[in-house]
């Protein structure tokens, strides 16, 4: 393991047992980081620049159907595979743990999308535009991507990096619940949580140590800093 | 034994014009030629222009199919590339004399088609404009490209090819462009004198001639193996069911080295026919490259059998996913694979009839290509479409974009060998005519059997 350089590591649990699969993460993850708008055309394609999905799955057999929901994002791994294929550094490692995503250094070789397991990495394969007045929402916060470049969730890395400007104009660290990405701001159920997995005492390191955690395609060894809930004595499958 | 002789059918001038025939000013068939070929490079110029002044969109590709056809021609042209390495180093290193009629037009084919096949990478990207960026080049912002990346190794690999190859080419061509020159006038023998670097033919430049040769023989093969290895270490240096493998190398290797010689065949067959060479390439030398291609076909099923099976009896869930999708989606391209890469080549190629035939070798040779074509295809598409998350499976087929920079790639090829053969001697002038002078006529019992006297080249 390699050494931890800063305070923090950021992480997300999400609690499958809390999900309600209602897609407000989506909606919230959409409007806050100025993901290009798509239509049917573009979705049908395999061309959506959704940055967080919900992936839907049917169990059982008509009529005893359940819905199954898992809402899916950058996972940020510790070892992450979309990190030493990009040739120009433009995904990389950053000491919070976060895999940054450079735009306007990246040059769409596509091989980091090829190589995430999970294929949360979107690229714009569109010159994408914003009718009016929807331009008008567009956060100022936030690069908007040209054609040709790869992007994927940040876990609102601008949010992060406020957080942590104001933490240290204070001469502190960022408090627990102080930061929080949008997707897990709007989740009604409270089914996503964000924070520092370095601080033990915090809400997701303590909910890390659920025996009900797993984290996705855990064999692959990369490491992903979000984790699942699931089980919890209310099983069904 | 009698004294070595010329044999007077082919006295040195009369060899010098034939061989140097494709030199002759260009008919009105070789400007519609050159024409056609230019259409339809300058279409595939459009085709990439468009693409790249609109967006990506009008490509197949997809999420998550993110690499297509432009990756497969990337593979495929560089496997095309062996040819000349193979023809022109190994079988000179082994002394093989068959080769000389064909190394010239071996090695063309190896620096033109590497240099196409090393544009694909740039033509794939999302941002063209900025391919720059993947030049370890001094800035002030201190930005270096990232070589733990395997297009870094690519792009070192490829460079490094080219230049090796050309000046493999280069270096080779140096006594025939020297009698170029002295057969030429006006700009052409301008141009060949600068070229041969004052060649004169005295005994030290021969014996200097021949030193560098076959070192460049000798350094080339392991570029050869190191530059396929290393488009195949893009693949299996991944976590993608499918292409993470260990055999990948030697594969995609063996893979590039039987594409490549079946080029070698086609394009003698073409040569032959188009310049009159039917005298320097004889059905022996078919007869030769068809064991070649018989033996290299044997090692591609070894490798592919190999693959599938340690795959399919480990059977890893997700891995074998990915082969039975393939299998389920492109089975006539499947079959037409293995159709063409091996079984064709391996029960056709046995019999000695088929290889001397010209037409057969041809048509085989054609198909073999085609087949590698298709296998780079099953390699990069069905490995990308059915990735680990079932959620975000998808399927690929390419656009007109993408198809048209394809045949102009293709055009591009022909092109640029067809004004090479106009302009440079195609066929290996001084090495054919060595050989020519060292074949004697050996008494044996009451016949005289033809035999090549003397040691191969100065160096021993």
């Amino acid at each position: 393991m390699e050494k931890q350089t800063s305070p923090y590591r950021w992480g997300m649990v999400v609690d499958l047992d809390r999900c309600t699969g209602c897609g407000a993460c989506v909606v919230a993850c959409q409007a806050e980081n100025n993901v290009a708008i798509c239509g049917k055309k573009e979705i049908a394609e395999g061309r959506n620049m959704h940055w967080l999905r919900i992936e839907r799955f049917w169990v059982g057999e008509y009529p005893n159907v359940r819905a199954r929901f898992l809402p899916v994002l950058c996972q940020h791994c510790r070892d992450a595979p979309c990190e030493p294929v990009c040739p120009v550094y433009a995904s990389y490692h950053n000491p919070d743990g976060l895999n940054g995503q450079v735009y306007n250094r990246c040059v769409g070789t596509r091989y980091c999308g090829n190589n995430c397991p999970y294929a949360v990495r979107v690229f714009n394969f569109y010159s994408h535009q914003w009718p009016k007045p929807l331009d008008n929402q567009l956060s100022p916060d936030i690069t908007v991507r040209p054609r040709g470049v790869m992007e994927k969730c940040t876990f609102c890395v601008q949010r992060i990096r406020r957080a942590k400007e104001d933490a240290s104009g204070e001469g502190r660290l960022v408090r627990d619940g102080e930061v929080q990405p949008a997707c897990a701001q709007t989740c009604p159920a409270e089914a996503l949580v964000f924070g520092n997995l370095a601080d033990p005492r915090s809400r997701v390191a303590r909910l890390v140590r659920s025996p009900r955690r797993f984290r996705l395609l855990e064999h692959l060894g990369t490491h992903p800093s979000v984790y699942y809930l699931k089980g919890g004595g209310r099983e069904h499958v | 034994m009698s004294e070595p002789t010329l044999s007077a059918a082919k006295s040195a001038v009369r060899m010098n014009d034939a061989m140097l025939s494709s030199l002759r000013p260009p008919t009105l068939r070789w400007y519609l030629l050159a024409f056609f070929l230019g259409g339809v490079v300058a279409w595939g110029l459009y085709a990439f222009g468009y693409m790249v002044s609109t967006d990506m969109s009008c490509t197949g590709l997809d999420r998550p199919v993110m690499w297509g056809v432009y990756i497969v021609n990337f593979v495929f042209w560089i496997g095309l590339s062996h040819s000349g390495t193979m023809v022109s180093a190994i079988l000179r290193l082994s002394r093989a004399n068959w080769r000389r009629p064909i190394l010239r037009a071996a090695e063309a084919m190896t620096v033109f088609t590497v240099t196409i096949g090393g544009l694909f990478p740039l033509i794939h990207l999302g941002r063209n404009w900025v391919f720059f960026y993947l030049i370890p080049y001094p800035n002030q912002r201190g930005l270096w490209p990232n070589f733990r990346s395997a297009l870094l190794w690519d792009a070192t690999a490829i460079f490094t090819y080219i230049i090796g190859s050309s000046l493999f080419l280069y270096l080779g061509m140096l006594p025939d462009l020297a009698v170029a020159r002295d057969r030429c006038a006006g700009w052409r023998r301008t141009l060949y004198g600068a070229l041969a670097m004052g060649w004169r033919g005295t005994a030290r430049e021969w014996l200097i001639f021949q030193k560098a040769s076959t070192l460049m023989a000798a350094l080339i093969i392991p570029v050869a193996v190191s530059v396929h290895s290393i488009v195949a270490w893009d693949f299996a240096v991944t976590v993608v069911p499918g292409w993470h493998s260990t055999i990948f190398p030697p594969y995609f290797v063996i893979g590039a080295i039987l594409s490549g010689v079946a080029a070698v065949i086609t394009l003698m067959a073409i040569i032959r026919k188009a310049f009159h060479l039917e005298e320097f390439l004889t059905p022996l030398h078919f007869d030769n490259m068809g064991k070649l291609l018989l033996v290299i076909a044997l090692l591609w099923s070894y490798a592919y059998f190999v693959e599938v099976q340690t795959t399919w009896y480990a059977h890893e869930p997700i891995e074998w996913e990915v082969f039975s999708f393939m299998a389920g989606r492109y089975t006539p391209a499947l079959v037409l694979m293995l159709v063409g890469n091996s079984l064709l080549p391996l029960t056709l190629l046995c019999f000695r009839r088929i290889r001397r035939s010209v037409g057969a070798m041809l048509v085989i040779s054609l198909l073999v290509n085609v087949a590698m074509f298709i296998e780079r295809y099953l390699i990069i598409v069905p490995s990308l479409s059915h990735k680990n998350m079932p959620f975000v499976w998808g399927t690929y087929s390419p656009s007109w974009v993408e198809l048209s920079v394809t045949a102009g790639a293709f055009a591009g090829f022909a092109l640029m060998y067809t004004f090479f053969a106009k302009c440079f001697p195609m066929v290996a002038l001084t090495d054919v005519r060595e050989l020519e002078a060292r074949k004697v006529l050996v008494p044996f019992a009451r016949a005289e059997l033809p035999s090549i006297a003397g040691k191969e080249g100065g160096d021993d």
